[in-house]
């Protein structure tokens, strides 16, 4: 094979605004914070920038803090010229404009381009709660329209029957989502930025309210707000930088299913499973060479889907394999070393990327996994699933 | 409980109407003998056009559940069990939709239901399903 297109770019900086419960500011403020942090970090003019692209921008119903300012917006902020731009809601996961962006990149449509993802989805929700999707509509239109009149109003609802099937089919338990939860906790406390800090117990863990079976509030990612951008560049900008380059080794894009929440037929698998046997395909580095990983963990059950879809275990094996501490920081397989979003925050998929980065560099003090050199991120849930492998 | 509505689109609007005369149908492509949900203008088998509406039996199984503790919005009920059901006619031919008139401890991967109509309007009925007698 061809050397992977996505070698030719890098990510040469990551910058995070304010991350908080309720910042109650606005998500385009946020965002310029996130990106000019970003492009200081990669030792950028902000005029050097000629890309922008983000996930999902303006879309139909984004309300409640989920969709983050368009593009257009961000550029007009920035006062940039550019000349490759995206958003959009379909594709692989909320990485999915990063991944384009290193494509635009290595076909020289830009050269830096400005990625980021921002949410404000805890300041929506203050006076109202969270609320169900779907909730105070008069009608429920497209794929939603099978889903919401039965009361299935949340992606904790679809994604539940997802985990319930796969414990009757493996024999995963309950405990098993509660390591996910707890081993993000534990990460968490080793990270000033995360939300959620405090020690938490297998008791504590399973004593919290039912939201839907099997999934606690503490198997549900917690709404935040705040922005993170990442630049992507060219390789050959890799000398210039102040720091180590974080190198593109493969991307995984592939989805080889009815692309459907309610329609997916193996339930006990998801979209990461074709995700990551096409972003293995790109490569000759194996599973057994991660150092660490960054995998979604929306819902607790995501992060072992994505084990058994990257291949760190066998399929329905992901429940034996994160117990006795395989997934600590001193583990085996340091995993979600930033907390993830079940304790670090709902970043939406940028998070993983960011924390990615920051191993890969070096610069994680105390919660620093040794001799990081490679590190897989995987996003999504269900239907939805991109990945990337990422060296130093 | 009260339930937000399916919205009467070009491409489902036959599948709420038929549930509210009672009954559960769906597209299906002739030669490929094949239901196509939610409904497409083109077979994704043979890629033909030669469809019809075929109604099915209402009997199924649950292949997944969730039992919803949360209200999504103010004044909702819970719980509730959501269900994935898998109807007898063809593999993969599934609904996400309700178990009721069963005890929430009752269900279980597996069991056998059938389909009941819970009427929204004059347009609407959702086809929700019970445990078989």
């Amino acid at each position: 094979m061809a050397e992977p297109l996505e070698r030719r770019a890098i990510i040469s900086g990551v910058g995070q605004s304010a991350i908080g419960r309720r910042l109650f500011r606005d998500d385009l403020d946020l965002t310029c914070e996130a990106a000019l942090r970003a492009i200081a970090d990669a030792g950028l003019r902000v005029e050097d920038i000629d890309g922008i692209a983000t996930y999902p921008g303006p879309i139909q119903g984004g309300g409640g803090g989920f969709s983050g300012p368009g593009v257009y917006d961000v550029q007009d902020s920035l006062g940039v010229d550019v000349r490759w731009h995206l958003s959009g809601l379909e594709g692989p996961a909320q990485i999915s404009p990063i991944i384009h962006a290193t494509l635009a990149v290595a076909a020289g449509l830009c050269r830096h381009a400005l990625i980021y993802r921002t949410v404000t989805e805890a300041t929506a929700s203050a006076d109202t709660g969270r609320r169900g999707i779907g909730a105070g509509s008069a009608e429920i239109p497209g794929f939603t329209a099978f889903l919401v009149p039965f009361g299935a109003m949340s992606a904790a609802n679809w994604l539940a029957l997802y985990a319930r099937r796969h414990m009757h089919e493996y024999g995963t338990k309950k405990e098993h989502l509660g390591i996910i939860a707890m081993t993000d906790r534990k990460h968490a406390a080793l990270n000033s930025a995360a939300v959620y800090r405090e020690p938490m117990t297998m008791a504590d863990y399973l004593a919290a309210r039912p939201v839907s079976d099997p999934f606690g509030l503490y198997d549900c990612d917690a709404p935040v707000d705040g922005s993170t951008a990442i630049i992507v560049s060219s390789a050959d900008a890799a000398r210039d930088l102040p720091h180590p380059a974080v190198r593109i080794n493969a991307v995984g894009t592939a989805i080889r299913a009815r692309p459907m929440w309610d329609q997916w037929q193996d339930i006990t698998t998801m979209a990461s499973r074709d995700a990551a046997e096409h972003m293995w395909s790109r490569t000759d580095l194996k599973p057994a060479d991660v150092d660490t990983v960054q995998l979604y963990d929306g819902f607790s059950f995501l992060a072992l889907a994505w084990l058994e879809a990257l291949g760190f275990c066998g399929k329905g094996e992901s429940g034996p394999f994160v117990e006795n501490g395989r997934l600590d920081l001193d583990g085996e397989l340091p995993f979600n070393t930033w907390g993830g979003q079940l304790s670090g925050g709902r970043l939406h998929g940028f998070g993983f990327v960011a924390e990615a980065c920051r191993q890969l560099r070096g610069e994680c003090g105390e919660r620093q996994v040794k001799d990081c050199e490679i590190a897989a991120v995987g996003v999504g849930g269900g239907p939805v699933a991109g990945c990337m492998l990422l060296t130093r | 409980m009260f339930r937000p509505l399916p919205a009467l689109e070009p491409r489902t609007e036959a599948f709420w109407r038929a549930c509210r005369a009672g009954r559960l149908e769906f597209t299906h492509c002739v030669p490929c003998n094949f239901f196509i949900h939610p409904s497409r203008p083109i077979c994704p088998r043979c890629r033909g056009r030669n469809l019809d509406t075929v109604a099915v039996s209402g009997r199924a199984t649950l292949h997944s559940y969730t039992i919803n503790h949360k209200a999504w919005f103010p004044g909702q009920e819970v719980p509730y069990v959501i269900a994935l059901v898998q109807l007898i006619e063809q593999e993969g031919l599934r609904l996400v939709t309700n178990v009721v008139n069963c005890a929430v401890d009752d269900v279980h991967i597996d069991m056998r239901l059938r389909v009941v109509f819970e009427t929204l309007n004059d347009d609407i009925a959702l086809p929700l399903f019970e445990p078989e007698a």
